[in-house]
Order: C-alpha cells, then structure tokens, then sequence
C-alpha cells in the first residue's frame, strides 16, 4: 500500500476576498466532496431562494450561513495525485482573528487571497505578517475575483508589486503570485483559457510544488517531559518517562540530562505499547523511557543529550508576542506561560515596543492590546528551558494564559541574563518604602530573649509536619519564646489549588505567606509553618520574601533541595519528641534561644 | 522586529510502506491484542503521526483533567481512541469510560461493550435517561420526533451523567454486573471521538473545547488553539470537551485497526446477507449499507477506492437530515 503524504493547508485573507469559495471549489473540482452533497447544498439554496455559494459547503454553522461570513475554521479533506490535503479554511474578519492563528498555527503551508476589485486590505497584510510570525514557509498569494476586473493583467500585476512591497518589509518571499476567480475555477486545477497572459502554476500546481519541511530527526535531541507515569496498581512496575520527542533521537544507552533540573541519568529502555521492541526514538513519536536510575523530575522538564548543543535555561527571555486577550497585555502583571510542557506563572518586566500587524507601525506604551503584536522582556518566577525560534522551532515557542484563557502566542528570541529579578525590585523597594519606628530588630531580640526567625517545615502530604510543627510551637512557648505556628499556609495553597488555576494559584498563595512571614518576623516573633510539596525554587521564593530576616528550613522525608538550602533533615514521620529536640538544637544555635548566648 | 532566519529544511518524501496481507476475525481475539503488523521503515508516516498527536493529546488531559473520563459509544472511532488511550498509558486505561446506553442500541453493541471491557479491565459507567424510557418519551415509542428522541436519550442523559445529577452504574469486574456508582462528582474533563470529517460543525471543534455549564458550545468564540498549547484552565462550573481524533478520516480509522488489529464488533461486517453497518448508533434510527466487506481489509478496500469512496459515512443516520443545520442543533446543546 502506498503511505500517502499530507500536508496542512491555511487559506487566509481579508473577510469577503473569496477564501471559502476558493476551498468549496476546490474540492468539487477535485472530486472530494461526498456524493450528493453539492446537489443538496444546491437544492437547499433554491429552497431558501438564496443564489448558490461554495462557501456553503463549508460554512456549515447556521449563523455563518446566514451572515455569509465564516467564523470559524474549519477543516475539509482533499486529494491530489500527488498527496492528501487537509485544507484549514480560516475566518477574515478581524473579531476572529484567534480563531485565524488557531488553524494557522496548524499549517504547512498557506495560500493568501486579495480580491482583485478590492484590493489589498487590512487584513491581507495582517494575515501576511501572521504567516512571518507563525513561520509558515510555502506562501503563495491569490489574487481572487480576477472576473470582476475584466481578467484584466494590469491589475494583478499593481497587486502584487504593492503586495511584494508589504511583504519585504517583513522579509517573507511567496512562492508566487496566481490570479483566479475561484466561483467559476479559472486556474484552480489547470490554467484558464481567460487569461491567456498567466502561464505561471495553478493552485492545485502550487500546492503540490510545497515542499514539507525534513524529518526532524537530523536535528539536536530534545523531548519535553509531559508526565511520569507508575501504574503500580495494575501490577506494572515500570517508572516511564512520557513525552513526544520534538527533534532529533535518543537510543537505548545514551546518557541525557534533564533541565533545568540539571539531573543526568541514561536511558534504559525505550516504552511503546503493542509494536516490536524499540531501541530508539525518533522526532515526533509520542513515547515513553525508563530510566537506569530512578530519579524525581517533575513534568515540564526538557531532557536533552549532554554532548550536543544546549537549550537555553534562564529566567528571563525576549520574545515577540500575539496578543488576543480581551484584556490588554500589562507590564508587571503575573500570568500562566506555558512553554513545551513546563506552566510557570510569568510577568512582562518590560515592554520595549508594540507594533500593529497591518500597518507596520511601532509604538512605546505599558500594555499590549488586542490583535497587537509586541516586543517584551518576560519574567518567570523559576528558571525555564527552551530554544530560539530561528534554532529550534518546536521549543522557542509559547502561549501565555489570562484568567483561564490562552491570551497570547509568542516566539522566543533571545534569552536575558542581565539585570536583576522583579522580586528583588520588589524586596529593595519594600525594604526603602517601610517606615521604621524607633525600636530595632536587636531592642527586640533583647526584649524577647531570642531573634526572630521563620522555620518552615516542608515535605510531601502526610510525613508529620504538622504535628511537629504544633509540638515545636508548645517546647518553645514552654521555654517563655514569642511563638506562634501559623495554621493555613497549607490550606492557602490548597484553596489556590482549587478554585483557580494551579500554577498561579499556589505561586499567589506563596506571595501571599512570604509577605505575612516577614511582618510576623519583623515583629520579632518566631513563626512556624509547614508547606507541603514545594519546590526549590518556591521555596527560595519564600526565603527571599522573608529577608532581611531569617529562615530554617526542615525537612521531612526525602529531601529534593538542594543541601545548601535545608538546615535540618528529618525522617518521615519521626517522633514528635526527638523533632522538636533537634530543631531546638538547631535553633540554640544560630538564633540564640538560650539567654546566655544573648548578643 | 527581530525575526529567525527562514531558510528551508531539505526536501519532504513520500514514503512508501508495504503491508502483508491480513484477514482479522469476526470475533474478540482471545489472547494477545498485540499482533500488529509493523515495517521495518524509520521514518513516521500518515497513521504513526495520527497516533503520536492523539497520544499528546491525551497525555496533556490526562496531566491537566482530575476528574476525567472518556466517552465510549461502542462505535469504530472511540474504540480507535480507548486503543490510543491503551498507546498513550503503555497499556493502561486510567480514566473511565462513559457510556450512555439509549437502550435502543443494537443488542450486538452491549454484548461487545461488556466482553471489551472484561477483557481490557475497563472501569466503565454507564448513564441513562430511565424517565424517558419509563415514561416512553422517545421516537420509537412514537411519542417525539428522530432529533427531540436525541436530545431526550443521548444529549441529556449525557449532560446528566456527567455532571452526576443523575445516576451512574459501574461495572463490577468480580460479579460481571453494573452497580449503582457511589460516586456522583462532576466529570471536568471529557474525552470524544468527534472526527472533523463527519459532518459539517464537527469540522469546527478545538481539540480542547470548552463547554459551559449547561454543555452549551459557544461556536463563535472558541478559544485559540497554538502549537499544541491547549486549552487546560477552566472556571469553576466549566468543563472541557477534548477531540483527539479531529484529524482521522473514517478511512484513517479504519487503516489503524487494520494495523494494530484492534477488536471491532462484527455488525461492521457483512454477515452474508450482503448488508453492514458503516455507522453505529440506535437500532430505529441506524440503517445498515449494502456491502459484501467481511474484513476490515475490505472496508478499507471499499473506502479508498470502491464503492464507498465518496458517500458520506452518516448516509445511514437518520437525525443528520432532519434538520437543515445538520448536527449543529444537537451539538450546540451538547450532542457529541
């Protein structure tokens, strides 16, 4: 049997230029369409005393008929002799534009129509910059309606010299220029006798003269992690590692790193069900691994082969962003990226510039608005890894959600490294803006016998931290120290967790504990807390919240950090008594509870 | 604006890829499900991407969805997708699957359901509209028409079962029978096997489309969909609807289980009357087609280049024609 090649198709344009007839025409000139389906849409016409459209093959929502407009893409099935098409037939009007990027955002390859009578409009150019945006390769522009000029060469020809001028502002080259009329199918599949003076491609030419991009196996090796999976209940032990390799391959043996986690490992088998053992994964197989030795990495990391070129790993990055949120991109504000499999909670730390697709013109302003595209600086609040765009397509881009929404798409230009972090802006600027009175944190240390310090208590969900977290706050009440065990910080992350989104959710709650743990401190009190399930980089969040002043950090149970960052380990579910003793015992030390240590 | 360089990767090729002749059984295969026939080529061709997009997909609900299920209406498609659901969990299948018995199924579909489902260890639920039924509200009982007969035993019972208000029984693997299900939360996210390719408003569906809490479908504002970023954050009251196969034609399906030689129920087969069923639903409303295809061979024979090649694969359905929007009706109220 032979294994047909497909290729995505986006057909693009100003609203009303033509694009749904163009696809209609396309697939009954092809034979495509079911048998009876164009005398029914024919019949129903006649019924409805409506003229006949080939838009109505597609347009198959009530509302887009009666509106004669598209709202939506949709997808249709066609063939040629040489391979299988799925045509994504995309809405011109501006208030769909996300629904435009969704089925452009699919596609190989892209035909873009301008209505010879019309001319180029809005959105002929903004459609033109999202295919450079989008970095669709195989363009081709139609000029559409060539009937209603008379089939006239004069005013192709005006269209695509002004066109060309447009699209080598944004450095996009088409494949070429195709005048047609598309209701009455001149030089849709074959040349049309009307206008002797083309002897370029038709469509049907051009589309089969797109080349698809190369097996990206040839490429650097790189597979986000989408989940860990263990199905310990149905009697399988195996520990897989799942995730679509994006590019390049790994085999059996070869030794990779996770990042940002920096963890190595090597590969011990390759996971696929029902097929013939696999010694290696190839670019765009949905796969899994087993590990030679069982490591803990979350789901987002991007695991890599240490001898080729790196990802990027930074907390910062460049990128060009599409805006389609209702509400405008703000400077400052936190949103959810996700970027491969990794959610972070992001914010844009600068707008450098902002520019409107269809016009080309670049203005300076706080905010990105809807359908603009901007240049910003973005933020993330744990490091992140990827690729630029020009290096690796697959994992140089991303999506930034807004209250539930995907609001934005962007690429990733460059990483940042200089500069400091927002929230050390923020802690300078807490630190300058709080009014001090006339006692000191040592007036107080002296009062109380003891400095103030935050002790979090961390580990996963039912090790005890609770309960030693209680049991240290009576011991040091006992011992006559300003305590206090703060009860919610869990219930904090948990409500986060439940009601809104997860990431920003338990970032937020985060915040929101670190700021109450430095006014609880600076007041001179010993606060303790247990969080659960919380990772390095939160947990420095935490710290740095908490500065000037101090944090102990214990933990219980199997330790993730990094050893620099706990000051005491504990065994999972260890004895209140023996607990309390050595976080005492810590704490005698470094925050002097014993009087005659006193400053 | 700074832009990547846009040089070109290399040429693309077709990839030739030949099978061995292969006839599957009528019935469930008794022991090994993995008899798929492979070829020995590197490169990923049309059914390998199909596949590796659909396990992504499910992979990300199964990640970002607590409370998932996954619809199973004993049909071709979402037999394909809990097969893919079997690829994309190495074998396992970690959500349940619902199934809304209208109890006008054809008598064949539940037999295979329960056997399947023995067999695979599925843990499946089924869902109801036992007013209707008692009260003889359907189409066949005369009392509504083919759509209204619809809305009352698949669309309703549907909406009802997932967002628990109605009861939902579990099968029970040690007794074989379906229990009453303690548990009545909301499902968030739900899986379907809707193909662009059947009909005209299923050509429009996001991967992950979103739903609000009366399962209404707002067509015109559907979220964006980008390089394989979905749709996963919903507001409280929401839920998600997730098409893995929006991108399989029927002929792709079928292509698939010939491959991984995935057990059909033989009612897609003729059984020598000269007669199959090309689509499956409800017995009043489900004709079979005239065709001599015995083996999945033969359908894929039939749909590549014989005589099936250009007839609608919903021919046989009767709701589709009795409303001018086709499905839309059905499906902005929550029909699959």
């Amino acid at each position: 049997m032979n294994q047909r090649q497909q290729m995505n198709v986006v057909i693009v344009g100003h609203v009303d230029h033509g694009k749904s007839t163009l696809v209609g025409r396309l697939l009954v000139d092809t034979g495509s369409l079911p048998q009876g389906k164009l005398e029914a849409v024919k019949k129903q016409c006649e019924r409805n005393a409506k003229p006949f459209e080939y838009a109505f093959l597609l347009d198959a929502l009530k509302d887009e008929q009666a509106q004669g407009i598209t709202i939506d893409t949709a997808r249709s099935f066609f063939k040629s002799s040489k391979r299988d098409y799925i045509i994504i037939d995309a809405p011109g009007h501006i208030e769909f534009l996300k629904n435009m990027i969704s089925g452009a955002a699919r596609a190989e390859a892209a035909l873009l129509l301008i209505d010879a009578h019309e001319g180029i409009q809005e959105n002929s150019k903004r459609h033109g910059y999202m295919m450079r945006f989008l970095g669709i390769k195989n363009v081709a522009v139609c000029v559409n309606k060539m009937d209603l000029v008379g089939y006239g060469q004069k005013v192709f020809e005006q269209i695509k010299a002004d066109y060309t001028r447009f699209l080598n502002q944004i450095d996009l080259t088409p494949k070429c220029f195709i005048p047609i009329a598309a209701f009455h199918g001149d030089n849709i599949v074959g040349l049309s006798k009307n206008m002797p003076w083309y002897k370029g491609p038709s469509i049907l030419d051009v589309l089969d003269s797109f080349e698809k991009a190369a097996p990206k196996d040839a490429q650097v090796f790189r597979m986000p992690v989408q989940d860990i999976y263990k199905f310990t209940k149905e009697g399988d032990e195996r520990r897989i590692v799942a995730g679509r390799v994006e590019t390049g391959t790994v085999k059996v043996g070869d030794e990779i790193v996770f990042l940002p986690s920096a963890k190595k490992n090597r590969v011990k088998t390759v996971e696929y069900f029902n097929g013939p053992a696999r010694q290696e994964a190839l670019a765009g197989q949905s796969i899994g691994f087993t590990m030679e030795t069982e490591i803990y990495i979350r789901p987002g990391e991007m695991m890599v082969k240490p001898g080729e070129k790196m990802p990027q790993v930074a907390t910062k990055f460049k990128a060009n962003v599409f805006w389609m949120g209702k509400q405008p991109l703000i400077k400052g504000k936190t949103y959810k990226l996700k970027i491969t499999t990794q959610e972070v909670p992001v914010a844009a730390a600068e707008i450098i510039q902002v520019l409107n697709a269809a016009e080309l013109a670049s203005s300076h302003k706080p905010h990105v608005d809807r359908h603009e595209v901007g240049e910003v600086i973005f933020e993330t609040m744990k490091p992140v890894a990827f690729d630029i765009i020009g290096d690796i397509a697959e994992t140089g881009r991303f999506v930034i959600v807004d209250n539930y929404e995907i609001a934005g798409g962007g690429i990733i230009l460059a990483p940042v490294f200089e500069g400091g972090s927002m929230l050390g802006t923020h802690i300078k600027k807490r630190e300058y803006d709080w009014e001090r009175s006339h006692i000191t944190p040592d007036n107080r240390a002296q009062k109380y016998q003891h400095k103030s310090a935050l002790i979090v208590i961390t580990g996963k969900v039912d090790t005890g931290k609770q309960r030693i977290a209680k049991s240290l706050e009576e011991e040091l009440f006992n011992l006559g120290k300003n305590v206090y065990f703060l009860g919610i910080s869990n219930r904090l992350a948990l409500a986060a967790h439940d009601s809104k989104d997860k990431t920003l959710g338990k970032y937020e709650a985060l915040a929101r504990l670190g700021e109450l743990a430095h006014l609880m401190t600076d007041a001179g009190l010993i606060l303790i807390t247990s969080v659960t399930d919380i990772d390095q980089y939160e947990l420095d969040m935490l710290k740095k919240l908490n500065s000037p002043n101090r944090t102990f950090v214990v933990n219980v149970g199997e330790n993730r950090f990094s050893d620099a960052s706990v000051d005491l380990n504990l065994v999972e579910n260890e004895e209140s008594e023996a607990a309390v003793d050595k976080i005492v015992g810590l704490l005698t030390k470094a925050v002097v509870l014993d009087p005659e240590y006193m400053i | 604006m700074i832009f990547p360089s846009l040089d070109g990767r290399g040429k693309g090729r077709v990839i030739e890829v030949d099978y061995a002749p292969y006839a599957p059984s009528l019935t469930l295969p008794t022991k090994g499900e993995g008899t798929r026939i492979d070829y020995m080529n590197k490169s990923m061709d049309k059914l390998d991407q199909l596949e590796s997009q659909s396990v992504y997909i499910l992979r990300e609900a199964y990640r970002e969805f607590k409370s998932l299920v996954m619809l199973w209406s004993i049909g071709k498609d979402s037999t394909v997708l809990l097969w893919l659901a079997r690829k994309a969990f190495f074998g396992h299948v970690p959500f349940p699957l619902v199934h809304i018995d209208t109890s006008y199924k054809i008598p064949e579909m539940i037999k295979y359901r329960d056997d399947l489902a023995m067999k695979f260890k599925l843990n499946i639920i089924v869902g109801k509209n036992t007013q209707a039924l008692k009260e003889k509200r359907t189409f066949p009982d005369g009392a509504l028409d083919r759509i209204a007969c619809c809305k009352a035993l698949k669309t309703d019972a549907l909406k009802n079962t997932l967002s628990g208000e109605w009861p939902r029984w579990r099968l029970n693997h040690k007794t074989g029978e379906y229990e009453l299900d303690v548990n009545t939360e909301p499902y968030t996210g739900v899986i379907v096997g809707a193909r662009a390719d059947e009909e005209g408003s299923r050509s429009k569906e996001r991967y992950f489309s979103p739903r609000d809490r009366n399962s209404d479908w707002d067509v015109g504002d559907q979220p964006p969909e980008l390089w394989n970023q979905f749709k996963t954050d919903f507001a409280p009251g929401t839920h998600i609807r997730i098409h893995p196969l929006l991108d399989w034609t029927e002929l792709n399906i079928w292509e698939y289980i010939e491959r991984e030689n995935i057990p059909v129920t033989p009612l897609y087969f003729d059984q020598g009357n000269g007669k199959r069923y090309r689509s499956l639903g409800c017995y009043p409303c489900t004709f079979p087609v005239d065709s001599t295809a015995k083996t999945v061979s033969d359908i894929v024979q039939e749909l590549r280049g014989g005589k099936f090649k250009n007839i609608a694969e919903r021919s046989g359905r009767a709701q589709d024609k009795e409303d001018g929007g086709g499905l839309e009706t059905l499906r902005r109220e929550g029909y699959m």
